[in-house]
């Protein structure tokens, strides 16, 4: 894991000292809302429909055991004793007094972590794969480009004012899990026949009102390259982005208006203009950021463990959720541990105090002091040896952790919706558990198998609906919620936008609606097929027809 | 208004003449970039120092046939939110311009670390500042991690500082 310096301890120090003095001049009156709010919201901190919200940085989703102990802290003391986890990998509280916000930045100081640029026009916080560093299929960790990017973009004079925020998303394996290509700048990692490493950047996906699948401006650019050739794509953005219309004002609009090409021109001109840059520096703090993410010191294990497999055999429940909730890892003998945050009824992406420091504990004791943030709003022990998954399970059942509905219909991406959010038009947390009530059963969600659903509580698109496998999209009608489904969304490396299905759902109607799809998908699929293959195959008809057609 | 330089206010000597307005006989004038185009012929010709106020639109290549003239670009932030002249100050100092660089418009202390770095050098300011809250709005951080830019206010570079000896970056014109 990365470690703060004595430069990154200063930076985050004086921030934190700067937050006060801005807090305190709101407090006394001597700034007013308005003049206070660009100022609060550099720093994550939103005013919501009952209280503020701070969203903290959780950087490419890593976290160590005492920063996750903390976050606990922090729940306990100034929220209500729990937390969010949220689709950008980060956690935000949602009960915070204005007049704290300051001691909690310097708690979160305290553990190398801040709030820095988790709202505002500017470059957000990146985010990766939640498997990075363990995952089976990696080509190298996107972590340390991760970290990188965190503190090149960190305060960057010339992108703190951009024409909307702009979010960047890495991944270093094919199978891409941090859905790069719906993100404002998508980085994949690539390797060529001669085993170099390059990378390819993707620009103007995006989700919200409009959403778009990014398209490759540069398919395998040197590393060492990445930042000049960020900020070329970062100055022509900030330059000819719109500004007229807060709708239009991301980088996909960009894209799209003046097409792929002519955007790609503009960057190539741009980064050609200044070919006496030198990257040495780059190239060695790159270098240096990238030992502190050296893998940790796995044993020599064998891929056969006795004992696990005895375990496996003798409780059906423990096999059900290994089999649901873990995930290959690179080395013999361990496995990832994907912890859902949605045992049913439960609001997706929560977590008690006392839940975050059980698997604060467990990451300490089982995964090598490492927790990560999962964009589907789980946790994941990255590095457990095969023969302590069994004594992690039984902990986290004790603190209703064991949920083993990983990847399955239970496990749901929802936003806040109309239950904190000031823009949400419906809710959508009680949707999510509506539905998750539905198929409690996880018999019901094995035979289903993997599927994604994700609701949005209003256009904005937080909860990722159009990428969704099935979406759900929460609108207002004459002050009547309802909810437009969509099919056929995917983040992954073959992404692409659902399409809506039909008129939309009273939201009571909403669980039944989608059983009647997915009983369509278990009727019509082939062997082995999963949804978003079957819909593919057969395109939106016979579940219209489940759907809408005359009783 | 106040203008702001190095940490003090100072007296503007230069006269902005306004699109139909006679060119004056002081030494230093600015005109617009509309004009600048529409009477180079004469004002190539102007015995004074010239100035030149660009919208934010426009693009750095366009002032090349005239910068090598000009000592001054005045750079409008008509809103604080609107960052396009702090790309716009960055092209024309990559670009090797080294004459002064002015914010005008919505500045705000909270800003002005950031223009410091972009290498702005004068700040067209509202009296409701003192400058006690200018000067410590100069310096509220004392790092930076972004390298090449111009730290006429101070700040550390940490890339820099982290690999010293290798921290070469192009030619900058500006920075001394």
């Amino acid at each position: 894991m990365y470690r703060y310096d004595e430069f990154d301890h200063q930076f985050v120090k004086e921030r934190t000292a700067q937050f006060r003095d801005q807090a305190n001049r709101r407090l006394s009156g001597e700034l007013t809302e308005d003049e206070f709010r660009p100022l609060r919201l550099m720093n994550g901190l939103y005013l919501q429909l009952h209280a503020y919200m701070l969203r903290v940085a959780v950087p490419y989703g890593t976290l160590s055991s005492r920063q996750m102990k903390q976050l606990a802290m922090i729940a306990d003391k100034y929220d209500r004793g729990y937390g969010h986890f949220t689709t950008r990998q980060n956690i935000q509280y949602n009960w915070i007094k204005l007049e704290d916000t300051a001691d909690i930045l310097q708690h979160l100081a305290d553990v190398e972590m801040h709030a820095i640029q988790t709202s505002g026009n500017c470059i957000r916080n990146v985010t990766t794969d939640h498997w990075a560093g363990a995952a089976a299929d990696e080509i190298s960790d996107p972590r340390p480009v991760g970290e990188l990017l965190r503190q090149w973009s960190s305060l960057h004079p010339e992108f703190s004012y951009l024409p909307r925020k702009f979010k960047i998303a890495v991944t270093g394996a094919p199978n891409d899990r941090a859905a790069v290509k719906v993100h404002d700048i998508g980085l994949r990692l690539h390797k060529n026949d001669k085993g170099d490493i390059g990378w390819e950047v993707m620009v103007g996906g995006g989700q919200g009102r409009t959403p778009m699948i990014a398209v490759t401006v540069r398919s395998f650019l040197p590393e060492k390259e990445l930042v000049a050739y960020l900020e070329a794509i970062m100055r022509v953005y900030n330059l000819y982005g719109r500004r007229d219309n807060k709708y239009k004002a991301r980088i996909k609009i960009l894209v799209h208006e003046i097409g792929a090409e002519k955007f790609r021109a503009e960057v190539e001109a741009e980064y050609a203009k200044h070919p006496g840059q030198t990257t040495e520096v780059e190239e060695r703090e790159l270098a240096r950021i990238s030992k502190y993410f050296a893998d940790p010191r796995f044993e020599k294990l064998s891929r056969f463990v006795p004992a696990f497999e005895e375990a496996k055999r003798t409780d059906a429940e423990f096999a059900r959720w290994v089999k649901n909730n873990t995930a290959a890892h690179k080395r013999d003998g361990y496995t990832i541990v994907n912890i859902s945050l949605k045992a049913t009824g439960e609001i997706p992406g929560d977590a008690t105090g006392e839940q975050m420091r059980v698997m604060a504990e467990l990451a300490d004791s089982y995964s090598f002091d490492e927790l990560r943030v999962s964009h589907a709003q789980n946790i994941v022990l990255p590095h457990v040896k095969l023969g302590d998954v069994h004594a992690v399970w039984k902990k986290l059942g004790e603190h209703g952790l064991a949920a083993p509905n990983y990847g399955l219909v239970g496990d749901i991406i929802a936003c806040p919706g109309l239950d904190y959010c000031a823009l949400a038009t419906a809710r959508s947390i009680p949707i999510s558990q509506a539905i998750s009530r539905k198929f409690a059963d996880v018999s019901k969600q094995e035979l289903i198998g993997n599927v994604k659903i994700n609701i949005s509580g209003c256009i904005n698109a937080c909860g990722h609906h159009h990428v969704g496998h099935i979406g759900i999209l929460g609108l207002d009608k004459k002050g009547e919620e309802y909810y437009q489904i969509t099919l056929g969304g995917s983040s992954s490396e073959n992404a692409s936008i659902g399409t809506i299905l039909g008129p939309g759902f009273a939201g009571d109607d909403v669980p039944d609606a989608i059983e009647k799809i997915l009983n369509t998908y278990v009727k019509l699929r082939g062997p082995g097929e999963e949804f978003l293959a079957t819909y593919r195959r057969l395109g939106a008809a016979p579940f219209k027809e489940a759907l809408y057609a005359a009783a | 208004m106040p203008l702001l330089k190095d940490q003090t206010f100072i007296a503007d000597v230069w006269s902005h003449v306004e699109d139909d307005a006679a060119l004056p006989d002081t030494q230093n004038i600015t005109v617009s970039f509309a004009r600048l185009q529409k009477d180079w012929d004469s004002l190539a010709k102007f015995p004074g120092v010239l100035g030149v106020r660009v919208p934010n639109t426009l693009r750095a290549s366009d002032l090349t046939p005239y910068i090598a003239q000009l000592a001054l670009v005045v750079l409008p932030f008509p809103a604080f939110s609107d960052g396009r002249a702090y790309s716009l100050a960055r092209q024309l100092r990559l670009d090797g311009y080294t004459g002064e660089l002015r914010a005008t418009g919505n500045i705000l202390p909270d800003q002005l670390q950031y223009m410091l770095q972009i290498g702005i050098d004068t700040f067209d300011v509202t009296e409701r500042f003192t400058l006690d809250a200018w000067a410590k709005a100069s310096r509220q951080m004392s790092l930076a991690y972004q390298r090449g830019l111009f730290r006429s206010g101070g700040e550390r570079e940490v890339w820099s500082e982290r690999h010293r000896g290798f921290e070469a970056w192009e030619e900058q014109p500006h920075a001394g």
